[in-house]
């Protein structure tokens, strides 16, 4: 650590361990979550899910995984080469940039930016372009439509979460991510901001495309939207930077109105993992309970219902804090 | 065949013999623009199987199985509807516990149907769990069917003159759990479907089919008693036992998808009522009538019986010349008219809808094939 | 206005419900069973393929070869031929093949047999790597369930037999004819020697 510090300068040292560091989380994290699906929705649905491989199925996701890389890679005729070939490192990209700013612990964060909201919000939006590219490239109707779908529903989704996101920054007035956690020594904002949080959980399984909100790789409707033709590893890279989306919605969200890594006696970053992974158990309880939004109810319940809701809120949290 | 508008605004999109929520094997050609449907048009044929002309080639005892396979999710009322046509034929009568039996065992069949219907349709919607406590509830209804008829699909259970074997003890106990079972679980379906406001919002207002509607495409079922016409075989032109048990015949107000939905949920609660009280009534005697003759060769002649099945009216003609085997047996299957009003309805609705609209009509297309 | 909240509220509060009704069944234990670790017991009326019955007081089948189970079988999968070997009553078959992949378990069989020859085997673990694995042999099976329980087997009748009952056959019908020649040639005579008195 010492040698790499005095090459390259210790910041550097930083990035590059820290990035080591999220690779191996992403895929570890990936692994898990996957098989806390299948475990959450099997018992949910009466039945016992993964029994086979391993001590009730902890590997099957390796075993997937392998399977998926033995895989062929067909790449159908037609197709716009380049930007098919582009669309799954596109969309898994700068989801692993966003954990740059993400504090871990007190001191497990690799860069603190005091522009950190910013940056993950922008990473956020970057997703879309890759769904509009693989739907587009694949040259296929059905992967069109579920483009359609997901480019309307993220863009119309993001706004209510950037006004919910920002009542509370306007309470700490920092966009950096270690100070709002700073701020929550003596209380967590999810008692003072309960609307924003309950506004920003469903805003959040908007963007990552989950149900109730998941029209475009609707199963039943077409077939598997917009990553139909893709196959093999290139289709593990769209499974994996859902998972890995899902993860980065739920920091956020921990680290906004649950106080991030604070808690007492056990250590910072174990509270983080806890606090993370029981906001996505909750993104999967969604999931299995309700059923699928029509696409022109989507896009209401967004402009009619989240948008008024969240400036109602910003508005009144403007109002208190000039008031105190 | 479609072809695309003239100013290319529209464009063509198969929702094609393979599809997850077409129930069985059907093409739906869609016009499309954007995301709406322009036209739709339904194209059948791909389970094609030649019931109707294997039944020239059978004799009557050996075409009952195949009754079984048309329709194989209510198919206890299939046979009993082609039961109930040699009958007339032979000018037997099936004595009253036959009777009896045969109800009970066709409306228990009739819950499964339903129950399979309601899964299937919430997994089209995207709710993956009401599927499964459907199966669990389903489960089981089809051991205590097992226990008695021996199949858990497609039974061949009934026989002219009456059923073959006897029920049980243990089978009578088992319903009456059952029975108690499933009313405890209305407020889970309550809570998890029907109260639903996602579930509401996709259901309501959609798929409206009007009562001039119905009765120029001749649907039936509960397509029909979902837009509010009372019309229901089992009380305009009762057959078998069933003036003799106390039900009601639920039926909707506007004929949406909501409504459709309802009338079928409430149906399952009579069918629970009617398999009551045909415990409570069961008489002893005879389950086979006396004089069935070794080989069945009716006299010469034709005959229609209808029966209410889960989907509508089946219709089973059969015309006689006198022979071991029929000269002809015509089966009318509901589907194929449930279906007919798809073109109509689909129009201006989007995809996500359409699929419920096909959902919401219960259609088996094994059956429309035959 | 007011009304725009409420909808909401409503909303919102079903959706609660809805979440409550998942999380109490996550709560609840599996209700399915880990086949092939556990294994369910059939109902004793489950059907699966048609087989002999094994008498009890006999020790052998029923079957009289008359064949009304091949002709009353929808798809026409059992073959069958039998044959009457020398000084017993009834014929006796010598193959007895079921061919079980287009099997609809009907019953039908089971039920028409003059005898009561045949029932349900109950077997649904019938899994195999080629079609000829699915075509039973009731003869061959019979004797195995025989040797099993410790019984006397049944032989089935080879050509030899078959040759020496079909030459027995002949030879019985042409002395039943010598006989009846002879009988027809006896009574001829006597008339004759009536009228002449």
């Amino acid at each position: 650590m010492e040698l790499l510090a005095q090459t390259l300068g210790s910041d550097a040292a930083r990035m590059i361990l820290g990035l080591i560091g999220i690779i191996a989380l992403v895929s570890v994290n990936a692994l898990f979550l996957i098989w806390m699906e299948r475990k959450v929705s099997a018992h949910m649905q009466l039945r016992p899910g993964p029994m086979e491989v391993g001590w009730h199925g902890a590997i099957q996701t390796i075993a997937d995984a392998v399977k998926l890389m033995s895989k062929e890679l067909i790449t159908p005729a037609e197709v716009d080469r380049p930007v098919y070939l582009l669309a799954p490192i596109v969309i898994f990209l700068p989801v692993l940039l966003s954990f740059l700013v993400i504090p871990f612990s007190k001191t497990l964060v690799i860069r603190d930016m005091n522009v950190g909201v910013l940056l993950i919000l922008a990473f956020a939006a970057l997703s879309v372009l890759a769904i509009l590219m693989a739907g587009w490239a694949s040259n296929n109707k059905y992967s069109v439509l579920g483009a359609i779908r997901s480019v309307a529903q993220n863009v119309a989704y993001e706004i209510p979460l950037l006004i919910t996101l920002m009542s509370v920054i306007l309470m700490v007035g920092s966009l950096s991510l270690v100070d709002i956690v700073a701020a929550q020594e003596r209380y967590w904002f999810i008692l003072t901001q309960p609307l924003a949080f309950i506004l920003y959980i469903t805003c959040a399984t908007a963007e990552t495309n989950r149900a109730p909100f998941d029209l475009p790789e609707a199963e039943s409707e077409l077939v598997a939207g917009f990553h139909t033709e893709y196959s093999g590893m290139r289709f593990a890279l769209f499974f994996l930077a859902e998972y890995t989306n899902m993860f980065i919605v739920s920091a956020v969200a921990t680290v906004f109105f649950l106080g991030g890594w604070q808690g007492p006696i056990l250590p910072g970053i174990v509270w983080f993992l806890i606090k993370v992974y029981a906001i996505i158990f909750l993104l999967m309880w969604f999931r299995w309970t309700f059923p699928r939004v029509r696409f022109d109810q989507l896009i209401t319940f967004a402009w009619k219902i989240l948008i008024p809701l969240a400036f109602a809120n910003l508005l009144l949290t403007a109002l208190i804090l000039k008031l105190r | 065949m479609l072809e695309p508008g003239i100013e290319e605004k529209t464009y063509v999109l198969n929702l094609g013999p393979q599809h997850p929520s077409t129930h069985g094997v059907l093409r739906v050609e869609l016009e499309m623009e954007g995301e709406f449907i322009t036209k739709a048009e339904p194209d059948i044929g791909y389970g094609h199987r030649a019931h109707e002309h294997m039944a020239e080639n059978r004799n009557y005892l050996q075409f009952l199985p195949n009754t079984a396979r048309v329709d194989y999710l209510h198919a206890l009322a299939y046979n009993q509807g082609y039961c109930m046509a040699v009958e007339k034929l032979l000018g037997l009568v099936v004595p009253e516990r036959g009777e009896f039996i045969r109800v009970i065992t066709s409306e228990m069949n009739r819950l499964t149907s339903h129950l399979l219907w309601v899964g299937a349709y919430l997994m089209d919607l995207g709710a993956f769990t009401p599927f499964l406590y459907c199966f669990d509830d389903r489960e089981h209804l089809l051991d205590l069917l097992d226990r008695i008829t021996g199949s858990r699909l497609t039974y061949c259970f009934y026989r002219f003159g009456g059923v073959p074997q006897d029920i049980d003890e243990e089978f009578i106990t088992g319903c009456r759990d059952f029975v108690k079972r499933l009313r405890s679980r209305w407020v889970d379906y309550d809570n998890l479907v029907t109260k639903n406001v996602i579930f509401i919002h996709r259901a309501r207002d959609v798929g409206l089919i009007t009562q001039e509607q119905c009765i120029k495409y001749g649907l039936t079922g509960p397509m029909v008693r979902g837009s509010g016409i009372p019309y229901d075989i089992r009380k305009s032109e009762p057959y078998s036992v069933y003036p003799l048990f106390d039900f009601e015949i639920p039926i909707g107000e506007r004929g949406d998808i909501m409504d459709r939905y309802l009338v079928r949920m409430r149906e399952m609660e009579q069918s629970l009522r009617i398999i009551e009280q045909a415990l409570d009534k069961l008489p002893n005697g005879p389950i086979m009538a006396e004089k069935v003759p070794k080989r069945i060769k009716p006299p010469e002649g034709e005959v229609y019986t209808a029966v209410e099945t889960a989907r509508g009216e089946f219709g089973c003609y059969v015309v006689s010349k006198g022979d071991v085997k029929p000269y002809r047996i015509k089966l009318r299957v509901p589907s194929f008219g449930n279906l007919c009003i798809l073109p109509e309805v689909a129009v201006d609705t989007l995809v996500a809808d359409l699929v419920a609209i096909l959902g919401s009509m219960d259609v088996v297309v094994p059956e429309i094939d035959r | 206005m007011i009304n725009y909240f409420k909808e909401i509220l409503v909303g919102f509060w079903s959706l609660l419900a809805g979440m409550s009704v998942t999380i109490r069944y996550f709560t609840r234990p599996i209700v399915t069973v880990q086949y092939p670790r556990e294994k369910i017991r059939m109902t004793p009326r489950y059907r699966g393929y048609p087989r002999f019955i094994l008498d009890p007081e006999t020790r052998t089948h029923l079957c009289i070869a008359c064949e009304m189970c091949a002709r009353i079988c929808p798809s026409q999968l059992i073959s069958l031929e039998g044959v009457k070997m020398p000084g017993a009553k009834q014929k006796i078959p010598y193959k007895y093949v079921h061919e079980h992949y287009y099997c609809s378990l009907c019953g039908l069989c089971v039920e028409v047999c003059p005898t009561s020859a045949l029932e349900y085997s109950g077997e649904y673990r019938l899994a195999g790597y080629r079609r000829e694995d699915a075509i039973f042999d009731h003869l061959v099976l019979l004797q195995q369930r025989q040797e099993a329980a410790g019984l006397p087997i049944t032989p089935i009748p080879t050509e030899a037999d078959l040759a020496a009952a079909a030459a027995a056959e002949a030879a019985a019908k042409k002395a039943r004819e010598e006989e009846a020649k002879a009988k027809a040639a006896a009574k001829k005579p006597e008339p004759e020697g009536e009228v002449k008195e």
